[in-house]
Parts: structure tokens; sequence; C-alpha cells
């Protein structure tokens, strides 16, 4: 294995496009225990921590930009990326001991693409754009459009992300994500559940998104969630209606983890729950 | 293949090594730089033992590539005391016996070092989850976390007592 760490996003993109054998990592928290359980090394690691834009975490204008590689711990740590974004500040916080929080990014939390990722429900909620730089430049596409599978994702050869954009939530707006685990730390979630929630100015609900981690192959929105909830009031019956709505929408599987029947209970109680968060974080101001 | 160069400073002195691009941080500290505090227990990130703080921030080094420490500061458990008086947890670790085997407790010290470092004063349930990252199979926890917490209060005293 050789290893480079450029300083800007044009050199690994150039790197990529030139050497076939060449991967980025930031963290190399999951690069690392893969290469152990036998995985192939990469040829060349490109290491990009060293590039600021991808470590730099700003408020542009109305729109958070996240770098791809800022490790999890600078996300907890600031106040007003979590007084924004709680659930998605909080999903990142869980990903992890402290030692691999000062390493772990969302970045490759998304690229490793696991089914059970803790951030992707919570960036796909709010709407996250993931900056895209690759041989033929930059685009710019939806977090949702990024994992295709387990381990894989819509990434072209000599992609990379650089960077997240959200935009901060309207008044009344704020979000959540509450996983299961077995024990309160250290472990890959049986099933995960990301909303964000606005009201109006009565408390009834003006828009919701709800999206399910560790229940299928990506993760999964639940659409059925604004049919029950846009309206009306967030109580016993309507919350009700959301936990069958993210039921039927999830399409998990049996593991060591959990079964089939468990993670279905689980995920309706789990997107209630991060409803009636949301919505409590809502009614207190939300965002701005 | 031709070796990389590695420039830092470790527990305060400047330091060069050469290594394999591949190599782990831990294994550069240990075999070119004969530092043997950190332990390796899982060598993925899961229990700790490999803790050292890399520019102030708590890591497995286990999980670094070690020409990632280029320009960087490095501490490691070797660097925790001043000279051969004791850091306060190291003693407090003494005094509650909360190590047995002794493998998992440089991680303990450096990820304790880091906790109290940013917060002086924890909660017992903010120990736990400061230390969730390091794992222990001997003492069942206990000891540890009330040999934390003994030296917090033991460095909060004499800091007291220096300013008066």
């Amino acid at each position: 294995m050789r290893y480079t760490a450029p300083t800007s996003v044009a050199e690994v993109a150039a790197l990529l496009g030139t050497d076939p054998e060449a991967r980025v990592f930031a963290g190399a928290t999951d690069l690392v225990p893969q290469m152990r359980a036998g995985r192939p090394e990469p040829g060349l690691a490109v290491d990009l921590k060293k590039i600021v834009r991808l470590m730099d975490v700003s408020l542009d204008g109305g729109t958070w930009r996240i770098g791809a590689a800022a490790p999890t711990a600078d996300l907890t740590a600031n106040a007003a990326l979590s007084a924004d974004l709680p659930g998605l500040v909080h999903a990142a916080g869980l990903i992890g001991s402290d030692q691999i929080q000062n390493r772990a990014s969302l970045g490759g939390n998304l690229c490793n693409a696991s089914p059970a990722a803790d951030s992707v429900p919570a960036l796909v909620v709010n709407d996250a754009r993931a900056v895209v730089a690759g041989p033929a430049g930059e685009r710019t596409v939806p977090v949702l459009d990024i994992p295709t599978g387990p381990g894989r994702t819509s990434l072209e050869p000599g992609e990379f992300v650089v960077e997240f954009l959200i935009d901060r939530p309207p008044a009344r707006t704020s979000d959540a994500y509450l996983r299961l685990i077995p024990r309160t730390e250290m472990d890959i979630a049986v099933v995960g559940a990301a909303a964000r929630l606005s009201l109006d100015s009565d408390g009834n609900c003006a828009a919701v998104a709800i999206a399910l981690g560790a229940v299928a192959p990506t993760v999964v929105l639940v659409p059925a969630a604004s049919e029950v909830l846009i309206g009306g009031p967030i109580d016993d019956a309507s919350l009700a209606a959301v936990a069958r709505a993210a039921g039927d929408a999830a399409n998990p599987i049996d593991d060591k983890r959990g079964t089939v029947t468990y993670r279905r209970q689980v995920a309706g109680v789990l997107a209630k729950r991060a409803v009636t968060e949301a919505a409590g974080r809502a009614g207190n101001g939300g965002g701005q | 293949m031709s070796r990389t160069h590695v420039s830092c400073n470790i527990n305060g002195d400047d330091a060069e090594f050469l290594c394999d691009a591949g190599e782990s941080l831990l294994d550069a500290l240990r075999d070119e730089m004969r530092l043997m505090g950190a332990k390796e227990g899982c060598g993925t990130g899961d229990c700790g033992a490999c803790s050292i703080l890399m520019d102030g921030r708590l890591q497995c080094s286990c999980l670094i590539f070690a020409p990632e420490a280029d320009g960087a500061t490095i501490v490691t458990v070797e660097g925790i005391a001043a000279g051969d008086d004791l850091h306060p947890l190291q003693q407090c670790f003494l005094e509650g016996a909360a190590l047995q085997c002794g493998v998992c407790t440089p991680g303990f010290i450096v990820a304790a070092k880091a906790l109290l470092d940013r917060n002086p004063d924890p909660t017992e349930t903010e120990v736990r989850y400061a230390l969730a990252g390091n794992l222990c199979r001997c003492t069942g926890y206990d000891k540890i976390i009330r040999s934390v917490l003994a030296a917090a209060a033991r460095i909060t005293r004499e800091t007291e007592e220096v300013l008066g």
C-alpha cells in the first residue's frame, strides 16, 4: 500500500482519475477493520483529512456545509449546528466511542454504505445533498440517491463526496433520530428512525419526513407518514398510524441482531417516538 | 518498496521514524519507537487498548496509518507522568486496584486523561460514557470508574491548594 495526503479536491480527482488502485479515506474506521478482515488493501490510500474544505463545518448563508471528512466530534461540539439539526448531530454522535468520534466522518458513514449507518436516515430527512467530485468536475446529488445496497453506492469510478449541504430548517421545524441497540453504546443499529417535522401555527403537522435505517438494503422513506400526519394533530391516533406506516415500509432481514417481525415492530415504535421528539422540538421554536 | 519517513513530536520530544505506508501508528510506536505502552487488543478500533492523543484528540492508534503522524503531536501513556511523579490518574489506579492484567490500562489512562482535560469534574455517568470505547476483561469496570472519579477530585483539590 502507498499513502498520500493531498491538500486539494482537484489533486484527489486527478489521482483517482489516473490510478485505478487509489481509494479515498477519512478516519479509516471502516477501512482498517475491512483490511483486517481480509479485504484487499488499496494500492494507494488517499487521505482526505488535509483538505480544508473536506474538514470544514460552516454556515454559508442559509445552508450548512459539512465537510465529508470532518470528524463527528466536530459536529457534536458545534453548538449552532446542534441547535439547527439536533437529530442529525445526535445520530452522528452515536457512531462509536470518543476515540472513533475523533476520526469517523459523515462521508465515510454514507459511502461505506452500511444499511445500519446512523447518520444516513438523519441526513435524508433533512434533504441533505452531497457535493460529489470526480473526473467530470462536481455535481450535487441528494444523499438518498447515493446508497444502492449494502457496501454499494451510485458514485462513478473516480468520484468521491466532498461535502454535504443542508438548508437551515425554517421556523417550527426540527428533527430527531433514535436507534435501538441491545446496550447503551458501541453497537450497530438493530433499527434506526429519523424524523423531521414542521408544525403550523395551530400545532398541526405541516410537513413530515421519516426515514428508517437497518430495515432494508438501503435507507427507506415512509411516504405514507405524510398522508396520516399532514393537516392534523400529533396525537395517539395519528402516531399509531405512523407506527403502522413505518412497519409496512420496513423490509428487514432476519439476522443475529433481530428478526423480521421484531424489526418491523421496532421500526414503528421508533418512528412514532422520533416524530414525537421532533414535534416537541419544533413546538419549542425549532431551527430558527 | 521504499519506506516512508515520518517526523513528529512524541511526548514532548521531536521524533523521526521510517515506516511502511500501510503500517499502523500503533505498530510504528511499538516497533520503531520502542514505546510499548499502547497495546494491540482488537486492531479494529473497538477495544481502546491502543488509545493515544494525536494533536490533542483521543484516537485508536491501530486505526491511524503511521504516515498520518507526519507533523503531528502525539501523547502516549509514557508521556502522562511528570518524570518519576505519577499523574493522579495513575496514582489513583494503583491505590484503587483499577487493574489486574494491565493490558487495557494504558488506554484507560490516556482516555481518562482526555476526559479530565475537557471535563475536570465529570459525573459517574459521564465517565462511563467517555470510557465506553475502552474494554477491560478483568476488573468489571467499577474500580476503574471510581479511580477516575478519585483522580478528578484529587486534581481539583491540588489545583485549589496551588491557587490558595
